[in-house]
């Protein structure tokens, strides 16, 4: 299995013999990978394949559900998140997560961003504010809602609030941002803007995203994983896997032959 | 390509641009299939069939770029897909520049009729070169088509076969101009002749290389001969 990732890149999260369970249903198996640092790295596969189940794994989310399990290890610079006694939300503030359809907490704008600050941080007012436009500007959404900062968050338009999401995520200064399909929910320009972002985040953040479309690995990611049934069936570098991947599982599932 | 995809249309587009990459090539074949039966009997007639069937290749060519275009826009086809398209894009404009060979020819063919010397220039000579040409372009067509990377590779090692033979050619042709400097104008024209010949067999190995890289994913272009084994094995 082609799970090595050039050498020059150094390793954020290493992924070592990771099982997970939902109940007594296996849904990860054997996972072994290294995502790496400041770069993009894209899951793709088939629903079911396990690339969300993964991603709620990086930040455990899945702990939620008390049947559902993981077992192996996933190092975070050199910790492990499963066995961590550290508060999961301080976990979390590490690594961010935006789910498929935006999220915006009912609260104007402003807060949407600052509530999450505030758990991590005590600002006074002027840095907040300035955290507050850091991020939304970074989001690319400042120039757009920088007039209606008081506004109610679901007024924004879907794209708008997908981005207020990733505003949030980014406003605690994260160092792994996890993207659940999010552009499945919006047309075209907003995918495009949110891509766009996408590019200018893995400048400062280790960036995952899960995405049921192809064609957005290709073009925003640096590394794209391809799961099928729970496993890890190749992760290398977007180019290599769009343009000769090394299985034939991945090469049918690319380019549409997967039946 | 032999599994199908989930786009049935997808899977018909892709097969009819392959079916007009033959239809191409085998109009570009018996142009100059055509072009050596003129060089062989001095035809003035089956050079002017030649040059007559030089726009329909080029009509095809674009037609066939069109296709491409239209598929690439459609489908955003990736791996295998993407680099079969590509190269077909590539093996058209390699099949057209064939074609082009073989109206050089004609129209050398009639140059020299025009000169009157068809008789005392050894353009019996060429028969091998262009015999040898002619078949490595069906063979890397075939090839082409059933996208088969051995012999391919193969086509790669008999195009030096024809070099060779056109070297020899010149030295023969030099030898026929310096006893008699009346042949001189004619053997000119045969001299580009057998350039032509000597171009079309490397874009029949062009096309072969093309069939390695869909095949394989490897660019063998300027390659060295043993590298390019590894690859294919």
């Amino acid at each position: 299995m082609n799970t090595a990732v050039a050498a020059k890149e150094r390793a954020k999260i290493t992924v070592k013999d990771l099982n997970f369970y939902y109940g007594k249903f296996k849904a990860l198996k054997d996972i072994n990978l290294q995502i790496p640092e400041k770069k993009v790295t894209a899951f793709i596969g088939p629903s079911g394949c396990g690339k969300s189940t993964l991603l709620r794994v990086f930040n455990r989310m899945f702990e939620l559900y008390p049947e559902q399990r993981a077992e192996g290890e996933i190092m975070l610079d050199g910790e492990n998140l499963l066995t961590s006694k550290k508060d999961v939300a301080l976990l979390r503030a590490k690594v961010g997560m935006v789910f498929q359809k935006p999220t915006p907490f009912p609260m104007s704008i402003f807060e949407n961003i600052a509530f999450g600050v505030k758990l991590f941080e005590n600002l006074n007012s002027t840095d907040m504010e300035e955290r507050v436009e850091w991020a939304l500007r970074k989001a690319a959404l400042w120039d757009e809602v920088k007039d209606k900062l008081n506004q109610n968050g679901a007024s924004l338009s879907g794209g708008q609030q997908q981005r207020l999401c990733i505003a949030r995520g980014i406003a605690i200064k994260p160092e792994v941002l996890l993207l659940d399909e999010p552009c499945s929910a919006l047309d075209p320009i907003s995918t495009a803007k949110i891509e766009e972002l996408i590019t200018e985040l893995k400048h400062d953040y280790t960036v995952v995203i899960v995405t049921h479309n192809m064609q957005q690995a290709a073009r925003c990611s640096d590394y794209t994983a391809y799961m099928y049934l729970g496993d890890l069936m190749e992760f290398g570098a977007t180019e290599q896997m769009f343009f000769k991947p090394v299985r034939k599982e991945t090469e049918d599932y690319i380019t549409g032959r997967f039946g | 390509m032999s599994d199908k995809h989930l786009s049935s249309q997808f899977d018909n587009e892709l097969s009819a641009v392959s079916t007009r990459v033959m239809e191409m090539g085998g109009l570009v074949e018996s142009q100059i299939r055509t072009a050596v039966y003129a060089l062989a009997q001095f035809s003035s007639e089956a050079a002017t069939q030649v040059m007559d069937a030089e726009s329909r290749v080029n009509t095809m060519e674009v037609e066939i770029d069109h296709d491409l275009s239209s598929i690439i826009a459609r489908r955003q086809p990736t791996a295998r897909d993407l680099r079969l398209l590509i190269a077909i894009s590539k093996a058209t404009a390699n099949l057209e520049r064939a074609g082009d060979e073989a109206v050089k020819i004609a129209r050398m063919v009639k140059a020299i009729n025009a000169s009157g010397s068809a008789r005392s220039v050894p353009a019996s000579e060429l028969r091998v070169a262009s015999e040898l040409a002619v078949a490595l372009l069906r063979k890397s067509l075939d090839a082409f088509a059933r996208l088969d990377a051995i012999t391919a590779f193969s086509i790669l090692k008999e195009d030096d076969a024809i070099d060779r033979e056109f070297d020899g050619f010149v030295r023969k042709l030099i030898t026929y101009m310096m006893e008699d400097p009346r042949t001189i104008s004619a053997s000119l024209d045969l001299l580009f002749v057998a350039k032509a010949i000597e171009r079309i067999g490397d874009h029949a190995k062009n096309i072969a290389e093309f069939t390695i890289y869909v095949v394989k994913g490897a660019d063998v272009r300027h390659t060295p001969m043993d590298q390019i084994e590894s690859v294919v094995n």
